[in-house]
């Protein structure tokens, strides 16, 4: 396989390299390998350690693959303390108002910056960037005092609110480029036919914008799904624990003497399966949207 | 595009709940913790003016310190290994081949996934008695005993945690990378393999100089994001040996929330906002400059 990769490399310059280092080729191939070997290990030893049977995944020293298939361990995640369909809500919920929120907060904003004559404009999106220079790990305790107040600590909608306040710079830096970057003939032809400007949002910009609109849905879920200080700080009622929580909890948790590895595997398991299913299914708008969220 | 009074005001409105929301969720609860820090509160008494007094008690506080210096080591370990690790891996998998792409595709995959549950799956990996990575070594003959990696030796610890964290992260790098790779016009290419320069001539002359800019995005996005590590060392370790481990955003989660001196939780979390606030402004000028 290699050998029929190393000669398929056909780019305008890479082609004379190849030919030049020759068989170096082989060795970069087989370094590639074991790159995909190492990267790959931890994430399928722990779908194997997910599936040995209760004895096996408790066994010290753990065996390399299982003996035997079992979902076991999943199902006493399943019925772990509140048991996992309340964590999986908790953490979907979330993660699906953080989306909601972000779009329905930055898509109108982003609009108006690329769109109309407003005056201070310049100062008013540095102000919404703010959030990029101030680590909202430093903000928490306030967020908490604040939510405490008003009775959003423990609720899906609270933390949402917080992944939000995390995600709306990145989120409103891509749409507005995105929007700025619609050429605008089509949206003079609909004001001459007298559309609104809502209606010209909806009907010509948003369309014209869906890959950028993708990415940030993407981004804001693979952040609320995955965060875990803010969770750790809002959310202290344990059947409002998302699903990281549980699992940072479940870890030193003595069931039976001592951790239930099996289980804890499947619950990483389980959380790393949204995220790698959203990366290879929308991949393209990961890398664009890392693009242009790094070159601030 | 829309002019005039009315429109003016029409795009106000889209703006507004925007600019509402970073009112109340960020401006103000940066407000607020500004002013914390120059209280004394506890929750249970009202807070009490002490002006730079809990700056003064940072300074005096040896586990502000242990803390401070034990992320700052992280950090300067940590950083060249993504950085050094993550170009390289572009360098390799820019080419267009299949399996450079496939290589740069699974080398990404644990970027997606979250830190937390990451640190769940090296804990475990770690672990003394049931990991996988002490059967290894044990197999292999490199160690004779099993090697208690996790909580009770600092430096064992931070090694154990750095190496989760590269898996973990040095796709990022490598994806911001391969893009700047990319972005160099092919004609620069050409010409310097006409000039018959050697490939490793043509990375530290041509292609490392004309990166330049996202070596240091990337420096600084790995910099920032070590000093506020938390997930990894809260999972891992829990601070252990005697918050040995406790980084700065832990030793200001352990002050708000465990222990509630919130007024002293609020300056230390200041000093930490200022500190990123000075490696942000550094890399950005020289980042710009080297744009320029």
């Amino acid at each position: 396989m290699t050998a029929t990769v190393a000669r398929r490399q056909r780019t305008r310059v890479a082609t004379t390299r190849a030919r030049a280092r020759g068989r170096s080729g082989y060795l970069l191939g087989a370094i590639c390998v074991a790159i995909c070997a190492v990267m790959v290990a931890p994430l399928v030893a722990s779908v194997l350690a997910s599936v040995k049977p209760t004895a096996e995944a408790a066994a010290s020293p753990p065996t390399y693959l299982p003996h035997g298939l079992s979902l076991d361990s999943y199902e006493r995640l399943w019925t772990y303390q509140q048991g996992l369909p309340t964590y999986l809500f908790n953490s979907l919920g979330t993660a699906v108002l953080a989306i909601a929120f972000t779009l329905a907060l930055t898509v109108p904003a982003a609009y108006a910056l690329a769109r109309f004559e407003i005056p201070g404009k310049e100062v008013i999106f540095v102000v919404l960037l703010l959030a990029l220079i101030v680590p909202y790990q430093a903000l928490l305790t306030p967020m908490f005092l604040l939510f405490a107040k008003v009775g959003l600590t423990n609720t899906l909608v609270g933390l949402a609110i917080l992944h939000t306040a995390i995600q709306l710079p990145f989120s409103l830096y891509v749409l507005r480029n995105s929007l700025s970057a619609v050429p605008r003939e089509l949206e003079e032809a609909a004001i001459v036919d007298g559309a609104s400007s809502w209606q010209v949002l909806l009907r010509i910009l948003v369309p014209a914008t869906v890959p950028a609109i993708v990415t940030v849905a993407l981004f804001a879920f693979i952040m609320s799904w995955n965060e875990f200080l803010g969770a750790l700080v809002l959310m202290s009622r344990g059947s409002s624990f998302t699903l990281p929580l549980i699992l940072a909890a479940a870890r030193t948790e003595t069931s039976l003497g001592g951790t239930d590895w099996g289980m804890l595997q499947a619950g990483v398991t389980i959380s790393v399966i949204p995220c790698v299913l959203v990366y290879l299914l929308l991949q393209r708008y990961y890398v664009s949207g890392l693009m242009s969220g790094a070159v601030k | 595009m829309f002019r005039g009074r009315r429109s003016r005001l029409v795009g106000m409105a889209y703006l507004a709940p925007a600019v509402i929301f970073v009112l109340v969720f960020t401006v103000y609860p940066l407000g607020q913790m500004i002013w914390m820090s120059f209280h004394n509160w506890s929750l249970i008494t009202p807070p009490r003016w002490v002006g730079l007094g809990n700056y003064q008690r940072a300074l005096a506080d040896r586990q502000y310190w242990v803390s401070f210096l034990f992320t700052l080591k992280y950090t300067a370990i940590i950083t060249p290994i993504l950085i050094v690790g993550g170009y390289l891996l572009a360098l390799l998998t820019v080419e267009r081949s299949p399996l450079r792409r496939l290589t740069r595709t699974t080398v990404f995959i644990p970027v997606v996934i979250g830190l937390g549950v990451s640190s769940l799956l090296w804990y475990w990996l770690f672990s003394t008695d049931f990991g996988l990575i002490n059967k290894a070594l044990l197999d292999l003959g490199i160690i004779s005993k099993p090697v208690l990696w996790l909580g009770v030796d600092a430096d064992r610890s931070m090694m154990a945690i750095i190496a989760s964290v590269v898996w973990k992260v040095m796709g990022f790098g490598m994806i911001l990378f391969v893009g700047a790779i990319q972005a160099i016009p092919t004609e620069i290419n050409e010409a310097s393999l006409v000039d018959g320069a050697s490939y490793w001539q043509r990375v530290t002359r041509v292609v490392l100089p004309l990166t330049l800019r996202s070596v240091l995005l990337v420096t600084l996005v790995s910099v920032i994001g070590s000093l506020l590590a938390f997930d990894q060392f809260y999972i891992m370790t829990a601070g252990q040996p005697q918050n040995e481990t406790a980084t700065s955003v832990f030793y200001v989660y352990l002050n708000s929330f465990p222990y509630l001196r919130l007024g002293y939780g609020a300056a230390l979390s200041m000093i930490l906002a200022l500190t990123i606030l000075a490696f942000t402004v550094v890399q950005l000028l020289l980042t710009r400059r080297s744009h320029a």
